[in-house]
């Protein structure tokens, strides 16, 4: 059976539209919908902020010292922004490598294994084609990436679509796999014998790096990670492709009823989250370390989940959320450095963050002034 | 100093204060003090590779005129980049110490590249003049004949004839270490062998766990570790009834029983040595190398379980080293697949560039590099 998410019990509410004759009685729906959608997340955090700031005053430190760094280190100034931005920027790409699949009741939590064999795909290909102009071979950088992220948890797709393995579980499982074959693949035949004690493969060459998006230190995953939100909320909203999708999540027997190639759809949309994610490691290589090594490895495929949870799996939503996350994670130096407080204090308000915002979920559709009205 | 008579609390409730109204202008804060930036990639309470470089930074904190700033567990990604930056630019630090080795290259260069007046020292790479930017240096320590030292001790107190080594990865830097330990115990009873098992990560305390236990099970009495974190494999020796030697810091405290000695970094000379420097503003050197001789590394007090024969041996063996020019591997020296790495009548000191790409385990190694 397919696990139904949150976001799939909502789409299928989505489908039982109020009858003519109440629409029309009911205008401001639409928005008092799309207010509850903004307001249940912001109490949520603001629930949790009030909760870390209890947790702060037990530690004897001033919560409105943490929250003035918080804001200063992640969005008060040019500098700050930029560097919440550029954390933003992987974790859009992985946050889709979870959302995507999770409008077919589907979690996939492997999006890890998608990042560092993309980045190991793209650093091969890149050593194949040295020489070649740099345009060439930076396609072929993002191509090889995509298409080993879009294998590895196509992969885990397929499993679930023909043989009925959990998806969560088997993802999972496969990111360890891939990481085992990540570091031997770069310890072993593409390690640069030059790499003495960092084992890395070869370097791609300066000429092939991605430089900066213009008038910003920030590198150009972030544009990949806005057009890849953007346009896979068209894929999921606008299209029948997506309307497809919807429907396997909100019921996979009706949709099998209604003759879906359900087993297709699953194993596609896998692919396709798993290509963000191979995309966000390639980016990495491309951008910033220049070869493949462990580094790879630093968790955007796991700090996707929680962000594609916050976002209820809407593409549009994890910008904000990848925005905030990164936007924490940023400041967390500065909190660290100016509060000496241990580098985990940042990470316990990310937990509550994380907390509020799902249990806020079960406030959906229960307010009555949010819900349609109609004629009694 | 405008700031002398207020606490850390009050100034930072200004500080925030004023940064909310955005008015502060930024480097002002910290004046004339000299602003010194620590990184490190794990926690800093470790007992390890981090707590190491803790413990030195700890000794610039009490320097008088220097502001110490730390930040630990941060990534070898952009991270790190956007840490030392952030330091650069919110908190005016002007010398940074980014801690770990991947910390190198290309985030410290890169940064370093677009900060020109700021100093960065970084432990561990090759700095090399004319190709890394002139404001980078880079210094590190050999270590290697702390555990020489470590293994004769082991040698001694052994009596299953078989040591123990929980290693992270088969680069250069460990292997010497795997190898000087199995030389200095075997120069007590040439029968001995050391099991190595390579975990992969640097830090994976389960695995690390599993290392230290399925080596008690193999009949191993002394296992040493070259990971981040030593703390969960000494305490694991420690709960089995079995011996221990430690490594990057003092682990005495998590084995007050089985803690024989250690090889730890001494990281405070170097620190306080280049902080000294800038105060007085002489140029930094850009290369610092060092061992056991140096003051840079040094060795724990010997624990309640070694012998009087072993420590008469140690510290023999250690005032010929104080001497400079020691050297453990010596010719004919054989791996332990029977190739001959060392031909007879070579011998390399510590800092011998041979050394540097060493990809062997000698004789009486058990395990293998791939």
């Amino acid at each position: 059976m397919v696990v139904f998410s949150a976001a799939a019990e909502e789409d299928a509410e989505a489908f039982v539209q109020p009858r003519a004759a109440e629409t029309a009685l009911d205008r401001s729906y639409p928005l008092r919908r799309a207010l509850e959608a903004l307001l249940v997340p912001l109490l949520a955090l603001v629930l949790a902020a009030s909760a870390f700031s209890l947790f702060l005053l037990f530690l004897e430190k001033s919560p409105v010292d943490f929250f003035a760094l918080v804001w200063r280190g992640a969005f008060g100034s040019w500098f700050s922004f930029q560097n919440t931005l550029q954390r933003a920027a992987p974790l859009l790409l992985t946050a889709l490598c979870v959302a995507l699949p999770a409008h077919l009741g589907l979690v996939v939590i492997g999006g890890e294994g998608a990042v560092v064999l993309g980045g190991l795909a793209g650093a091969a290909g890149a050593l194949l084609l040295l020489g070649a102009p740099p345009l060439i071979v930076q396609l072929a950088m993002g191509l090889a990436g995509v298409m080993a992220g879009a294998a590895w948890i196509g992969l885990a797709g397929w499993l679930r679509a023909r043989r009925g393995i959990n998806e969560t579980i088997s993802s999972l499982l496969l990111a360890y796999v891939a990481l085992a074959v990540f570091n031997h693949i770069v310890e072993g035949p593409l390690r640069d014998p030059l790499s003495l004690n960092k084992p890395s493969t070869a370097p791609i060459g300066d000429i092939n790096m991605l430089g900066t998006l213009p008038g910003t230190d920030v590198h150009p995953g972030l544009a990949f990670g806005i057009t890849a939100c953007l346009a896979f909320w068209v894929l999921i909203y606008r299209t029948s492709f997506g309307f497809s999708c919807r429907v396997t999540g909100g019921n996979i027997r009706a949709a099998q009823l209604q003759g879906l190639p359900v087993a297709g759809l699953i194993v596609i949309a896998c692919a396709l989250g798993g290509a963000c994610a191979g995309l966000a490691g390639v980016i990495e290589v491309a951008a910033v370390h220049g070869n493949a090594n462990a580094s790879l490895a630093a968790g955007y495929g796991y700090s996707g989940i929680l962000i594609a949870f916050l976002a209820r799996h809407n593409p549009l939503a994890i910008m904000p959320m990848a925005l905030l996350v990164g936007g924490i994670t940023a400041s967390g130096g500065l909190v660290q450095r100016r509060l000496n407080v241990p580098d985990a204090t940042v990470l316990v308000l990310q937990g509550m963050i994380f907390l509020s915002i799902l249990t806020s979920e079960t406030f959906y559709n229960r307010m009555r002034w949010f819900q349609p009205r109609g004629a009694v | 100093m405008a700031f002398d008579g207020f606490s850390r609390r009050k100034f930072l409730e200004g500080t925030a204060a004023a940064a909310l109204a955005g008015t502060l202008p930024t480097q002002m804060a910290f004046a004339k003090d000299l602003v010194v930036g620590f990184i490190y990639v794990g926690p800093k309470d470790d007992y390890g590779y981090n707590q190491a470089h803790a413990e030195g930074a700890a000794i610039v904190k009490s320097m008088p005129g220097v502001k110490v700033l730390e930040e630990e567990k941060v990534a070898e990604t952009l991270d790190v980049q956007k840490t030392m930056q952030s330091m650069i630019e919110l908190d005016g630090v002007t010398l940074l110490f980014p801690t770990s080795f991947g910390y190198f290259d290309p985030h410290m260069l890169r940064v370093a590249e677009k900060y020109p007046k700021i100093e960065f020292r970084h432990c561990g790479g090759l700095w090399t003049k004319g190709k890394h930017p002139a404001n980078t240096g880079s210094y590190f320590g050999y270590i290697g004949l702390g555990q020489y030292l470590n293994g004769i001790v082991a040698g001694h107190v052994s009596k299953t004839k078989k040591l123990g080594f929980v290693a992270a990865k088969p680069i250069p830097q460990v292997l010497q270490n795997v190898n000087s330990f199995t030389l200095g115990a075997r120069t007590v009873d040439p029968t001995i062998t050391t099991q190595v098992i390579f975990t992969g990560e640097w830090s994976l305390p389960v695995k690390e766990a599993e290392a230290a236990n399925s080596l008690a099970d193999q009949g191993v009495d002394i296992i040493t570790v070259h990971v981040d974190g030593p703390k969960v494999a000494m305490e694991t020796a420690e709960r089995r009834g079995i011996y221990c030697c430690g490594y990057h810091a003092n682990q005495q405290k998590l084995a007050p029983k089985g803690y024989l000695t250690g090889a730890e970094w001494n990281w405070a000379s170097v620190y306080r040595s280049f902080v000294e420097k800038a105060q007085k503003g002489e140029p930094l050197p850009n290369f610092v190398r060092g061992g056991l001789a140096e003051g840079f590394v040094k060795m724990s007090p010997y624990g309640p379980a070694v012998p009087e024969g072993a420590r008469k041996q140690a510290d023999a063996v250690k005032a010929e080293i104080l001497k400079g020019g020691y050297s453990v591997f010596k010719g004919p020296l054989k791996d332990n697949r029977g190739r001959e790495v060392v031909a007879s009548g070579k011998a390399f000191v510590e800092t011998a560039i041979e050394l540097e790409s060493m990809d062997y385990l000698v004789e009486g190694v058990v395990g293998s590099t791939a």
